[in-house]
């Protein structure tokens, strides 16, 4: 009897998970002026970008001393969002967190959004973008922008592996479920369902794929933001000749991937009412993630700091005191402190890692996420080892013009028009893994799909 | 007309040098032609000048200011390019710049402007006022770029458009570069400099064929810097900095020859022991870049500070 009942209750709960995950896919409400709002900014941005084609990158601020400015800084924001899938899906995975099972998606089209876009912004730095074949006709081993092509590549290749292998056994619920929409999504599905029949050993297989691209991506993960960081490393500049840079990048990528992380969870959970998926358990668990994440950046913040300060060579003086205390102080603080050091304090209180208030801070930290690599790239450039001298003005400053701000807001649009398909085509979090958390077997699983489709 | 080397042709060229001239002769007024874009642009310049008659690629004869006619480089593109990207055999070039004598002139400045088509604030050198403050008087310091031994700038091209010969020069291929701006990046002598915006003159120069040696016409969104002249090398003449020097600045020449000749008195010397007596240092030695550019010491400097000449850059002429 009760043995009945219990079964009855899961097979209710099988049903309102994929009606609770599927829904979303369904209901358009409010999907039709957020996506004319995202093509309206990227509209705006591509008319900017022809501009820039037509006149050459002197549109921008950028001139001889600082020639690398937002598009660049930018980039590395970007790259460093993206790495985020790699260490929820990947290094929280592999370990065996359980809490990750309803965010791992989230994390995973952040990083296919993000990474997508960061090659975009290169080419829009390029003076040349119409030569960018060189690279493969004349491209030089050498040179570490090859090394970050590869593996920015790379790791577009295993994200979208990592996201479409846990999509497939879902696939079978989306087809059964999905009979109403328009036909081109119904023949992705189709596709997408790579003949996956729910047998146990699809079910094993596709898990073991699984578990090799999460062990692939992690050194991939690694490779692209130490890489990025080479970019600068490289250089014989004030600021960048740094040896500790790889780790600094890839520790400050994470806090800035992780506090996006609460907020595609927070507007997932509102917007598509999943609050019973996304539970304040979720929001508790990122804060402190977060929290710890923050600390590792922060104990590099300070050895990348507070070193080359305290000896203060005469080459270093007046890029540091320059960040300290004079034209980038105010930006500066304003991201170490208010970006970082009180982030980190107030997710140490559990009231603080609410949904609210961790949206809140997770918006603060990736703004300040964001002027931190402005405030890498920028303040260095103005600082070379020999003086400016016999150009205008404009050459020794730079704040990035509109067309600079509008290609880069493409740029973010265009990430967040990625994320948004993606949770318009296929659920925001794995049905199967879902409902093998609910203790539902797949016997029961394929059972629901069959049924349906009678 | 200055014969240039041109290995493949060289047993032909004995026998049949009058036809070669003729060729020469009609290619040259071609390339003019090319050069000067539409001809309606000849209204541009002044009546009075005289004019020189050149056959043009239709065959008919054409009148030219003379100030415009300039030798046209025959060897293919190609070719150009390979011994552009080869260098000289057996050359090392080095450049010698005495800081006690450069008086600001910036005549360096505005040839090297002229000769490699670049806008008042494009610099491939630049005189820098130095001032290492405290009671010491302030110095005018050339600095073209210090074509190192060990360049950061080549290493980081992800396309092999910048790269250094076997003469020691570090040149660049302006049809390769992609403008990723990293060479720019990474010198720290921020000798290179950027075609932000469509160069001087653009259209002008539009059907004019590549030289990588004067690295001209210049293109929009490619990169720029200093070659040591390499075209002007390749004649066995001084770069157009240092022929322009009224002071006696610049000395150059070939480390291997351990000779090198300023180019105001034309006065040659050993180059050795001209660095050994004036005790001449390179810039930014800690870096490892080993720069083929040495300084002589800013000696008998002026205190107080004064300086004959103009602060501003020349603007050029036409």
């Amino acid at each position: 009897m009760s043995e009945i009942k219990q079964k009855e209750g899961q097979k209710k709960s099988l049903n309102k998970i994929v009606s609770d995950l599927t829904r979303p896919i369904k209901n358009h409400y409010g999907f039709t002026p957020w996506i004319l709002f995202l093509l309206t900014v990227m509209g705006i941005g591509l008319f900017a970008y022809i501009l820039q084609l037509r006149d050459g990158l002197g549109v921008t601020a950028m001139r001889d001393y600082v020639s690398w400015g937002l598009y660049i800084s930018s980039f590395i924001f970007f790259i460093a969002t993206a790495l985020v899938g790699m260490l929820i899906s990947a290094v929280l995975g592999l370990i065996g967190v359980k809490w990750i099972t309803p965010i791992s998606r989230i994390a995973e089209m952040i990083a296919l959004g993000f990474a997508m876009w960061a090659g975009l912004i290169i080419i829009f730095d390029m003076g040349r973008p119409d030569r960018v074949l060189n690279i493969f006709l004349h491209g030089r081993l050498q040179s570490p922008i090859v090394w970050d092509i590869t593996v920015v590549t790379t790791y577009v290749a295993i994200s979208i592996l990592l996201y479409l292998l846990p999509l497939i056994p879902d696939i079978p619920f989306l087809k059964k479920t999905m009979n109403d929409q328009p036909k081109w999504k119904q023949k992705i599905y189709k596709v997408l369902s790579f003949g996956f029949k729910g047998k146990p050993e699809q079910y094993k297989l596709i898990k073991r794929l699984i578990r090799i691209m999460a062990i692939l991506i992690i050194p991939v993960a690694l490779a692209i933001h130490t890489v990025t960081s080479w970019l600068f490393a490289a250089t014989l500049r004030v600021g960048w000749d740094s040896t500790i840079f790889g780790p600094y990048y890839v520790s400050g990528a994470f806090v800035a991937g992780g506090a996006a992380v609460i907020i595609a969870m927070f507007v997932f959970s509102r917007n598509f009412r999943l609050k019973e998926y996304i539970t304040n358990l979720h929001f508790d668990k990122m804060g402190k993630l977060l929290v710890m994440l923050m600390l590792v950046y922060l104990y590099f913040n300070i050895n990348e700091y507070l070193v080359p300060a305290y000896k203060m060579k005469l080459e270093d003086e007046p890029h540091l005191m320059g960040l300290f205390t004079g034209k980038f102080a105010l930006m500066f603080w304003t991201v170490q402190l208010g970006g970082l050091i009180i982030p980190t304090i107030l997710l140490l209180f559990k009231k603080m890692r609410k949904p609210v208030p961790s949206l809140i801070i997770g918006i603060v930290v990736v703004i300040g996420a964001f002027f931190k690599r402005y405030l890498i790239t920028i303040p260095t450039l103005l600082h070379p080892h020999l003086p400016i001298q016999n150009v205008p003005e404009e050459f020794s400053t730079y704040w990035p013009t509109a067309f600079e701000w509008t290609i880069t807001m493409m740029a973010v649009a265009g990430a967040v028009l990625i994320i948004t398909i993606l949770a318009k085509l296929f659920p925001v979090m794995p049905i199967w893994e879902t409902a093998h958390e609910e203790g539902i077997t797949n016997d029961e699983m394929n059972k629901f799909a069959e049924g349906k489709n009678i | 007309m200055k014969e240039k080397k041109h290995p493949e042709k060289s047993s032909e060229k004995k026998s049949t040098s009058r036809r070669d001239f003729l060729k020469k002769g009609l290619l040259a007024g071609a390339g003019t032609v090319l050069a000067g874009g539409v001809v309606g642009s000849f209204n541009a310049f002044a009546q009075n000048e005289d004019t020189i008659y050149v056959l043009g690629s239709d065959m008919k004869v054409l009148s030219v200011p003379k100030s415009q006619v300039k030798e046209r480089n025959i060897r293919e593109e190609d070719q150009m390019q390979k011994e552009g990207r080869e260098g000289i055999p057996g050359r090392k070039w080095i450049k010698v710049i005495d800081l006690s004598k450069c008086k600001n002139a910036r005549l360096c400045m505005a040839a090297c402007q002229n000769a490699h088509q670049l806008k008042p604030e494009q610099h491939h050198v630049n005189v820098l006022r130095m001032d290492r403050g405290g009671e010491t008087a302030p110095f005018f310091m050339p600095k073209p770029c210090q074509h190192c031994d060990n360049p950061p700038c080549t290493k980081v091209c992800p396309v092999d458009a910048t790269f250094r010969r076997q003469d020691g020069l570090v040149l660049i291929n302006n049809e390769r570069c992609i403008g990723c701006r990293f060479c720019i990046a990474a010198c720290p002598y921020s000798a290179r400099i950027f075609n932000w915006t469509e160069p001087k003159d653009a259209e002008k120069y539009k059907n004019v064929e590549y030289d990588v040696e004067l690295n001209v016409p210049q293109k929009k969104g490619t990169v720029s810097k200093c070659l040591f002249s390499a075209d002007l090398l390749r004649d066995e003449k001084l770069p157009y900095c240092v022929t322009a020097c009224p002071n006696g600045v610049y000395w150059f020449g070939d480390e291997n020859e351990n000779a090198v000749t300023n180019g105001t008195t034309k006065e040659t010397v050993n180059f050795k022991k001209l660095i050994k007596d004036n005790a001449a240092y390179v810039l930014l030695p800690e870096l490892g870049t080993k720069p083929r550019v040495y300084y002589l010491p800013e000696k008998d400097r002026l205190v107080p500070f004064t300086y004959e000449g103009s602060t501003e850059i020349k603007k050029e002429e036409h």
